[in-house]
């Protein structure tokens, strides 16, 4: 795993720790760390570069004002610049026109058939939309085969024509048929270009001009590096887009890119695609995404997903389970199952705030789990509803069952306590049954 | 003179064109910190870094070389321009070259490997696909017999686009239908092949994000199921990184690595103007050869990977 950005700014600030003062010299050697650790989230260099001259400057300049600790002082500063950056509140799509006419631009596999999807799906279920969509990637083989596929999953209608080589007549003539069949929305899917091939880049300025839309997407992979900006800036001057998608971030890129488009080219990331499946699209929000670059966790995102997906019968059981400190080895095997269901357990708690550091260098083995399980299964139905049955004789017991020794017995009793001790804990907190609905979010298949 | 042995011009020219913007900057900026000076100092030094890490070198590999060059700068004493981009390439070649055993590879197969199994993995849209069907134009020009085998059957369309290939280059192609287990879809390739007496099959495989366990665990069982056809296979597993990828291409390798014994690597999309600098980084950390880079959509933009080629390109010359 990476080491993530929020740890390395800890660690930086501890060499700031002791210091009454931020001073030039006590200063350098925590933004050189900040910087680095934007360089390794994939934050372009120059972007990375300003940020730490601002940050320093912010540093230098309040310390004369105040004197509280320096290395709070310095974890605000740089979480309030990095969020001020990305951006403010989360900005929306223009739907206004009807049919309101949206345009997808992007390099090649950077998601835009995917997402085309996503958005109509979108707009459809949630904005009571009837929207049309348009495969006007003419080039890449299969790319109008894999429109229609979504369009039927989804339940909306895809505009193609048969053998036509022409993106900016099929856009075009969708737009007319849109209007005529009553079709208030437009989503036009286009091929993937790179910003160098002038030819492409000539056709889509082509396409814009034709249909005149509403609002032009740029979607570009959240693991792109360096050259996100340069791309970014390409499509821009070309077509003055009005928003971002960033795709892909269910993987565990930092995103940095996000970063340098927003700062290079001023414009708001508006969408994020967050897996394969059809609902896998959020709206932007600046603040966490400063909090993901920064390894402070995306939790907001997570329980918001969570609230639609989880079974809310079953997590209020479980929250009051926790609250009575009732929570057994049956719920806890539960756990464990859709963790494993779900894949990794460690990206998902470094996703909770504050976890990061903690579960590092603790090894989620996958088959760690499987003595767990046996140890579990070689309990008898009261044993796990009560776990302060399980005397010696007991232990020996079970050890004896799943192949265990006692001293595994006894260990994973321990973490049981300690577990439960830990949620009651969080229990007293309001948002424990979305924090367990997150843990049993399943995997896209 | 050639810069790119392996290439004919017009592949050079393109994966020039699509290099020339680090070209220009390298040159121009060691020229520039370096004129007037007698040595490297800290300033060549800094632009050095920003050269590196601009091309998604990554920190950690920037600062091998930069440390590789320092010391060697404080051996030799007095280094000019000239001498600093020959130790440049120099340095960096060593990088890939640890582990480069492929370079100026033919598309010839071991004899003793028939089938050949090559499956190919990578997360989403990186073109895996898109290599494979360039990928086997190649060895079919090379006078093998190919078979491909459709084992993406989960994202919309995937196998049409692999039979479009497939038609494309004239090879035939195994399939079942979208859903369909690859596992069993990989099986069946194999076992043409197999019948076919086919001297090369190439195995597409789903995108997939190396961060879910359960996806990657598939590709496990893909392999061990073929393994019951042919039991060697596969004998190669192609990595497919995005050339315009930045650090991420790290942990891409290390949890493909971890699924799948990865032992090549193909980076695509260098035409752009990405410069896949963290190809070196990768290299060198996993010890992974790269085998193909991918420079278009042709069906010809698929080339055998060099790191001259490579390195030559990255700085000018």
């Amino acid at each position: 795993m990476f080491e993530n950005l929020s740890e390395k700014l800890e660690r930086s600030f501890k060499l700031l720790k002791g210091q009454g003062q931020i001073t030039e010299i006590n200063v350098a050697e925590t933004l050189k760390e900040v910087r680095r650790a934007l360089l390794d989230a994939d934050v372009n260099f120059k972007t990375a570069k300003t940020f730490t001259e601002t940050v320093k400057e912010k540093a230098l300049g309040q310390n004369v004002l105040t004197a509280v600790k320096p290395e709070q002082m310095m974890v605000k500063i740089v979480h309030d610049e990095l969020t001020q950056l990305m951006g403010g509140a989360s900005v929306d799509i223009n739907t206004k026109g009807n049919p309101a006419v949206i345009l997808i631009a992007g390099l090649q596999g950077s998601g835009k058939t995917t997402f085309s999807g996503k958005l109509a799906s979108l707009v459809k279920n949630k904005r009571s939309k009837n929207p049309l969509l348009v495969a006007g990637d003419v080039y890449r083989p299969a790319a109008i085969n894999q429109l229609q596929v979504l369009g039927e999953q989804i339940g909306v209608p895809v505009f193609t024509q048969e053998g036509s080589k022409d993106p900016v007549k099929i856009a075009k003539d969708a737009v007319k048929e849109a209007r005529q069949k009553g079709y208030d929305l437009v989503i036009v899917d286009t091929a993937g270009r790179l910003a160098v091939d002038e030819e492409m880049m000539q056709e889509i300025t082509a396409v814009k001009k034709a249909i005149d839309p509403d609002e032009i997407l740029f979607v570009v992979d959240s693991m792109t590096g360096q050259d996100a900006v340069n791309t970014a800036k390409e499509f821009n001057d070309r077509l003055d887009f009005d928003g971002v998608v960033l795709t892909k971030l269910d993987g565990d890129t930092r995103g940095g890119a996000a970063l340098s488009i927003r700062s290079v080219v001023n414009k708001p990331i508006k969408f994020v695609g967050t897996g394969e499946k059809m609902d896998a699209l959020d709206v932007f929000h600046p603040s966490r995404m400063a909090d993901r670059i920064l390894g402070m966790g995306d939790i907001v995102s997570l329980v918001e997903r969570a609230q639609e997906q989880f079974d809310a019968d079953e997590a209020r059981k479980l929250q009051s389970k926790i609250a009575k400190n009732q929570f057994s080895f049956n719920d806890f095997l539960s756990q464990i199952q859709q963790i494993k269901k779900m894949g990794s357990l460690k990206d998902l708690a470094g996703m909770i705030p504050g976890m990061g550091k903690a579960i590092k260098n603790m090894d989620f083995d996958d088959d760690a789990f499987k003595e767990v399980e046996a140890i579990i299964f070689s309990m008898t139905p009261e044993e796990r509803e009560n776990p302060a049955v399980l005397n010696g004789s007991r232990r020996k017991r079970i050890a004896a069952g799943s192949g265990t020794s006692i001293q595994e017995v006894n260990r994973l009793i321990k973490q049981f306590e300690d577990t439960r001790k830990v949620m009651k804990m969080m229990g007293q907190g309001k948002n424990l049954s979305k924090l367990m609905a997150n843990m049993s979010m399943g995997g896209r298949r | 003179m050639g810069i790119f042995g392996v290439f004919n011009k017009a592949k050079k020219d393109k994966l020039d064109q699509g290099l020339s913007k680090t070209k220009e900057s390298v040159l121009q900026k060691l020229a520039r910190v370096v004129v007037g000076k007698s040595r490297v100092d800290d300033d060549v030094l800094d632009e050095l870094e920003e050269m590196l890490i601009s091309s998604d070198v990554g920190v950690e590999t920037t600062l091998k070389i930069i440390q590789r060059i320092e010391k060697r700068v404080a051996r030799d004493k007095f280094v000019n321009a000239d001498e600093l981009d020959r130790i440049l390439r120099e340095e960096i070649s060593g990088l890939l070259a640890e582990n480069q055993v492929n370079e100026g590879l033919d598309f010839e197969l071991p004899a003793d490997k028939k089938p050949y199994v090559i499956m190919v993995v990578g997360v989403n849209g990186v073109g895996k696909t898109t290599t494979i069907g360039k990928l086997a134009h190649k060895f079919k020009t090379a006078g093998k017999s190919v078979m491909l085998g459709a084992a993406d059957t989960f994202r919309a369309a995937a196998i049409e686009q692999l039979e479009i290939w497939a038609q494309r280059v004239e090879v035939p192609l195994v399939k079942q239908k979208m859903g369909s287990d690859p596992a069993s879809v990989a099986y069946d390739t194999l076992a043409s092949a197999h019948a076919a007496d086919s001297d090369v099959v190439i195995i597409d495989t789903a995108g997939r994000l190396h961060n879910k366990v359960n996806l990657m665990n598939e590709l496990s069982k893909i392999k061990k199921v073929m393994q019951k056809v042919v039991g060697d296979a596969p004998h190669e597993i192609l990595l497919v990184l995005d050339g315009s990828t930045g650090q991420n291409a790290f942990e891409q390798a290390r949890q493909f690595t971890k699924a799948t014994e990865v032992n090549a690597l193909a980076i695509t999309k260098l035409d752009g103007t990405a410069k896949g600098g963290v190809v070196i980084g990768v290299s060198d950390q996993f010890q992974i050869p790269v085998k193909y880079i991918g420079i278009g959509e042709g069906i010809d933009d698929l080339e055998p990977f060099s790191r001259t080629a490579f390195v030559d390109s990255l700085f000018g010359k």
